[in-house]
């Protein structure tokens, strides 16, 4: 008896010690206390050959997010950071639309499909510009990419000569607000970049050549790994993620605004990726951390709406939810939690890896590079 | 004889090189001259001494926001949150003065409290779980925000006769030059921190944590207590910028100095202070803020440029700015 609820409780301490329990207890929460709210929140129904219901919107909406997360979570696993991808989103989906509106015929999906072949090589180029910074001339990412923030904007508008495009294209607009066997389309784009990410870094050894630049870049390059090209390689494909979602944020709306598409995206962004456990530090990530993080921002967003708090305090709702997820995941704040009674010194900074040497972090991970193997 | 000495104080002044921790400010300096010089020559109205003091009195809540930031970025660490706390300083000032409900003093007193309380917090957080500044703010910044909209949805105008008479007097010199009395408050917030930085305990602490926190640790120096206080200040400074803002506009908006913190970070930078900390000036901020206001004062002159350009040039400033603190880094790892 006694031997079972040892047994039931190393089980859950070992469930708990995992890094994806809290994110996923926090997403669960949430989706309880809509349903608690309001019961039909999880039904969904079959309207004209289209699937309706506050989940897929949660899931439609969030799309954009979990791309440039996507992109973020690469970026922070090598220790460093892309403000940047707002102002990629704005260009991006301002240079699409302004192709396509001139256009004489903008339902032509060739001509859909050059604008967005010239708005991909922008964005691959920005990327560029950034890793340039960063891998080749070495400033800090931080001010690397707030660079490209200020700027950006900038030249989104004008792009757009200081006006919002309007749009009337229906191939354009099937990439965030189309719909393709019953589901959104831009659900398909997020799950089709979010599979070849996570099989390219954790089925072949990028993954980990990744962290162990995030890690320690000057060691990693010792021990032969060429950490410039890998972290330069992060902030293009960052900026790819971001163009993408720069789409369907701009799709969504039929129009591109050089001023607020994409404002504060990159904000949500890293804070997807913190939820999700990524360290900020560097030297490792969690590619299903950050859609679990993405997708609580975005319920998030939604309960707000539902339950009958007025938007405006929605803010509110989420710095306390972002300190409480941080708190949590502290391990400072775990262990002044536990010695509550004792005075809790100031710890040094946490080293990157698991926050306690007994956690089994390879065990249950789906997408996990084991911790054995050491950097 | 007096040949040679000529000669040899000519080789002193040639051979002249400012202190190295110098050269960041200088470069903003001479560009400050440079801008200066490409105005007055391009615009007759721009050699009017009023155009600066127009810059001060349009930027003089930026000064002290630029201060308050340059404290935190001297530690090593950043604050999202200064752009909000101005605009909650505002509400709470908009709405407490409605309909006369509070007396000014007492409304000022609360309005100065609750930036540096944000702070507070904020800095024992940062400090106590060892979360980064970056996240921390960025939740402060959501939650000030959030404390915007939660005060009011819409715009509240200030009505009070004493923020009336300090928003609208102004204090005047020479033939035709005046200042507002916001410049005033802002020069006297950057001397206090000229002072606080220099010549205290808690401004040599400052420097010490932002060169090497390991190091200032080690030496026996307060780290924990002087993280906390940089970002008291910067709540402080911010809300001492709401009040110069609700002078400004003389009414509260939940969404006002949205992107404040961009500006107030790119006048550090530009300020010459380094974003890895440990050094850097608060009087390079005032120029940082000086160079921001000029760049769209030309803009404004041209006439035919567009109000994006300011953002476009000013990336570009930063940009130059940050190759400079590159190269200067650079040249002290190979010396």
């Amino acid at each position: 008896m006694t031997s079972m609820n040892t047994v039931a409780n190393q089980r859950w301490k070992a469930l708990a010690a995992h890094r994806l329990f809290w994110p996923v207890a926090v997403l669960l929460a949430l989706l309880v206390a809509n349903v608690i709210y309001r019961p039909s929140f999880l039904s969904i129904e079959l309207l004209q050959g289209h699937l309706y219901g506050s989940l897929i919107d949660i899931v439609r909406l969030s799309a954009p997010l979990i791309l440039v997360a996507l992109g973020m979570t690469l970026v922070i696993a090598t220790g460093g950071i892309d403000l940047s991808v707002g102002s990629v989103v704005a260009i991006c989906g301002a240079i699409a639309c302004l192709r396509i509106s001139q256009q004489s015929d903008q339902n032509s999906v060739g001509g859909v499909l050059s604008a967005l072949a010239v708005a991909m090589v922008l964005s691959l180029v920005l990327g560029a510009w950034n890793g340039l910074l960063v891998a080749g001339i070495g400033i800090q990412p931080i001010i690397a990419t707030l660079l490209l923030m200020v700027a950006g904007r900038g030249l989104a508008q004008l792009i757009t000569s200081g006006q919002i495009i309007t749009i009337n294209s229906s191939p354009y607009k099937l990439i965030g607000a189309g719909f393709w066997l019953t589901l959104p389309f831009a659900i398909f784009i997020a799950v089709a970049v979010t599979v070849v990410a996570a099989l390219v870094t954790r089925r072949t050894a990028l993954g980990m050549l990744i962290e162990a630049v995030g890690g320690n870049a000057e060691a990693s390059r010792l021990a032969g790994i060429r950490s410039r090209r890998f972290i330069f390689t992060v902030y293009v494909f960052s900026a790819f993620c971001a163009g993408i979602a720069g789409f369907m944020i701009t799709s969504n709306v039929s129009s591109a605004d050089g001023n607020s598409a994409g404002l504060w995206i990159e904000l949500d962004a890293i804070l997807a990726v913190v939820i999700g456990g990524t360290s900020l530090a560097g030297g490792r990530f969690s590619i299903g951390g950050t859609i679990l993080g993405a997708l609580i921002i975005q319920t998030l967003t939604t309960t707000v709406y539902s339950i009958n708090i007025t938007p405006q305090t929605s803010l509110l709702f989420k710095a306390l939810v972002v300190i409480i997820v941080c708190l949590v995941q502290s391990p400072a704040f775990r262990a002044s939690l536990a010695h509550r009674f004792r005075r809790a010194a100031p710890r040094p900074p946490a080293p990157p890896g698991p926050t306690s040497p007994d956690a089994p972090v390879a065990e249950i991970a789906v997408e996990e590079t084991p911790m054995e193997v050491q950097r | 004889m007096s040949v040679q000495t000529a000669g040899l104080t000519w080789d002193r002044v040639r051979s002249y090189r400012p202190p190295q921790r110098y050269i960041p400010v200088l470069a903003t300096l001479a560009l400050l001259v440079v801008m200066y010089s490409i105005g007055v020559s391009n615009y007759r109205a721009f050699s009017n001494v009023q155009v600066i003091l127009n810059v001060f009195i349009d930027n003089g809540f930026l000064v002290v926001v630029g201060v308050g930031m340059t404290f935190v970025i001297l530690t090593g660490g950043i604050d999202l949150s200064v752009g909000s706390v101005v605009a909650m300083t505002t509400m709470i000032v908009s709405s407490m003065l409605q309909n006369g409900a509070w007396p000014a003093p007492v409304v000022l007193v609360v309005a100065l409290l609750a930036g540096p309380a944000l702070g507070f917090v904020m800095g024992c957080i940062i400090h106590y779980f060892n979360i980064q500044p970056f996240i921390v703010t960025l939740a402060g910044m959501f939650f000030a925000r959030g404390m915007c909209t939660w005060i009011s949805t819409s715009a509240i105008p200030i009505a009070d006769p004493t923020w009336e008479t300090l928003a609208q007097s102004r204090i005047r010199f020479g033939s035709s030059n005046f200042v507002s009395p916001s410049v005033v408050i802002a020069f006297a917030v950057v001397l206090i921190a000229v002072y606080v930085l220099g010549y205290t305990r808690i401004g040599r602490n400052t420097y010490a944590v932002g060169g090497n926190q390991q190091s200032a640790l080690l030496m026996g120096l307060p780290v924990g207590r002087t993280k906390i206080a940089v970002y008291t200040i910067s709540g402080l400074c911010s809300a001492i910028g709401g009040i110069l803002f609700s002078f400004y506009t003389l009414s509260g908006y939940p969404l006002g100095a949205i992107g404040m913190e961009l500006d107030a970070i790119a006048a550090v930078v530009i300020g010459g202070t380094l974003l890895t900390g440990g050094s850097g000036y608060v009087l390079g901020t005032v120029l940082g803020v000086l160079t921001l206001g000029l760049i769209q004062t030309l803009i404004t002159f041209d006439g035919t440029l567009s109000s994006w350009w300011t953002k476009i040039v000013i990336g570009a400033l930063l940009f130059a700015f940050i190759l400079l603190q590159r190269l200067i880094g650079l040249a002290r790892k190979i010396r």
